[in-house]
């Protein structure tokens, strides 16, 4: 499903002394299928175009559409059927008290109606096992356990899990990474374009690791006071290197506030 | 049947009663994290309306169900000032509590109504704890409709809004919505233990439900000291009721305390603190 983002003007708290403008007319398309990695200094807007998208903010002016559909008035529940996601934090994406397949059944009914059936069926437990075993971390045996017993790195395991129980059209994944361990981060990232890959998603995926930039999916845009600076893809992407996106960020600012924002270099 | 045993029987009646504010208060505190004070609104209201409606001539039955109708919608309007007027859940939950209070006596039309010889759910039964069974059914079946519902994806979908509302409307739940339903069933509960205490009690009083709030919680709470997993907390919520009751009465009626009916509040307050304190004890610091 095609992305579009067409005019976005978006300020917070205008008026007042707070007044933070953040988009003044961006335009962004995103193609089927697209894998599409986004990076930027803190306060660029990362975090703020994928609230845009999953409807959590509504832009002052412009519109955003999925696919031929206008989304720019709907709200979180009203995109879910079309949009998954999965939060930075690990504790985000799900509930601790209740058990892992408890959460597994909120994520099954993702954009449909809810009713009062049953909603730990056996043969949909049978089915989540299953795609338990498939993440390779012994989670299939561990149904019924609540999800806050769970290590940091299982949860965004699972919560990418959750993000493709339900089929959806489009992927937001913000920072998804960013709170693991290097080696949990690598096998995450891994689960991550086997499921693009398979459910043939629409994928925006906001990093702070600039290698993670390059070496996953096949777009890359650079964000900058709102603006898009840099956005490359195809044979001039596979071109680029490390090296070439640290010099397009200190042409911007001196190196001594890049340090502050912390990217990951490596 | 002995003095002590009339006064038992009183305490359990009484805990059952206020199990049923104990689940509704479970559903709205806990489930939902919703801080709920319309319920010393929508108790009384519960009783005045099956009150009124059982001395024009309503079949008991009916009028135990609109007392409960009653509370629900109380609860539903609590929901909508906090859901669609985004005024502070407990605020809001104060704003139907102080409505209701005038709403009560509107209803009665008089500050207490008598149903002194009037046909109640309660009045063909005869044996000493005829009553306490009766009502006991009536929590236990409640309990296991609960326990059923909080299973369903309906269920389902209204503990993950208490619980992460983010993640939950990220899994399309209208946490609007949802809250909605919750505090219809929460108040449907206590307008509904408000209609069966008419009844049990033989009146319907505007200041009913003055700290009917408080004896929700000490269900709740006392209930989560005692129960256990099997329980699920809805049964626990029922045993903290029991427990609380037979405590306050044995308090109350131990002479050596030299405690008065007036002391309740009192007391109440010292229970509360004491079960909100225990599991910190227990826990290694």
């Amino acid at each position: 499903m095609t992305i579009r983002l067409e005019n976005i003007h978006l300020t917070f708290n205008p008026g007042t002394a707070l007044e933070n403008v953040v988009f003044t007319g961006l335009d962004l398309t995103i193609e089927p299928g697209q894998f599409i990695t986004v990076i930027g200094s803190n306060g660029a807007g990362k975090s703020t175009l994928l609230n845009l998208l999953s409807g959590d903010l509504r832009p002052t002016q412009g519109d955003v559409w999925l696919g031929d559909r206008n989304v720019t008035r709907l709200s979180v529940p009203d995109r879910a059927p079309l949009v998954s996601r999965v939060f930075q934090n690990p504790l985000a994406g799900s509930c601790p008290h209740l058990t892992l397949a408890e959460n597994l059944a909120l994520a099954d009914r993702r954009g449909s109606r809810r009713g009062l059936k049953f909603a730990l069926p056996r043969p949909k437990r049978q089915r989540w096992r299953e795609r338990l075993v498939e993440l390779g971390l012994g989670l299939e045996n561990r149904l019924d356990d609540a999800i806050g017993l769970l290590s940091g790195g299982q949860r965004q395991a699972v919560s990418l899990l959750m993000a493709s129980l339900a089929s959806s059209q489009i992927l937001l994944l913000d920072e998804h990474t960013a709170a693991l361990d290097p080696a949990a981060a690598t096998k995450v990232l891994a689960l991550t374009a086997t499921l693009v890959q398979r459910e043939n998603l629409t994928t925006l995926m906001v990093t702070h690791s600039m290698r993670q930039a390059l070496e996953v999916g096949d777009r890359t845009i650079m964000l900058h006071s709102g603006e898009i600076i840099l956005d490359t893809s195809g044979e001039a992407r596979r071109a680029l290197t490390i090296g070439d996106l640290l010099d397009r960020f200190s042409n911007l600012r001196n190196a001594a506030d890049f340090a502050e924002d912390g990217l990951l270099l490596d | 049947m002995s003095a002590w045993l009339v006064v038992l029987s009183g305490a359990m009646e009484q805990g059952l009663l206020y199990a049923l504010v104990g689940l509704g208060v479970y559903l709205s505190f806990r489930v939902l994290d919703f801080p709920d004070l319309t319920v010393d609104g929508s108790f009384p209201l519960g009783a005045a309306v099956t009150a009124v409606l059982i001395v024009q001539g309503v079949p008991p039955a009916i009028a135990t169900f609109a007392g409960a109708l009653a509370g629900s919608i109380a609860g539903t309007l609590t929901a909508l000032l906090h859901v669609k007027l985004r005024i502070l859940n407990l605020l809001a939950s104060i704003l139907v509590m102080i409505a209701l209070y005038s709403i009560n006596l509107r209803v009665m039309g008089r500050p207490n109504l008598a149903l002194l010889g009037e046909k109640t759910l309660f009045s063909s039964l005869t044996g000493p704890w005829d009553r306490t069974l009766v009502l006991g059914a009536i929590v236990l079946g409640i309990k296991l409709l609960l326990d059923l519902f909080f299973r369903t994806e309906l269920g389902l979908a209204l503990r993950a809004t208490g619980a992460n509302p983010t993640m939950a409307r990220a899994q399309g739940i209208n946490t609007g919505t949802m809250i909605i339903l919750g505090m219809a069933l929460s108040n449907g509960l206590v307008g509904l233990a408000g209609g069966l205490f008419a009844q049990v009690a033989g009146f319907a009083d505007a200041g009913l439900g003055v700290g009917t709030i408080v004896f929700g919680l000490a269900a709740v709470i006392v209930g989560e000291t005692l129960g256990n997993r099997w329980l699920r907390p809805t049964g626990s919520a029922i045993l903290g009721s029991l427990a609380y009751q037979t405590a306050i009465t044995a308090a109350l009626n131990s002479r050596p305390l030299g405690l008065q009916p007036q002391d309740l509040n009192l007391i109440t307050a010292v229970i509360v603190t004491i079960a909100l304190v225990l599991p910190n004890l227990k826990r290694p610091s």
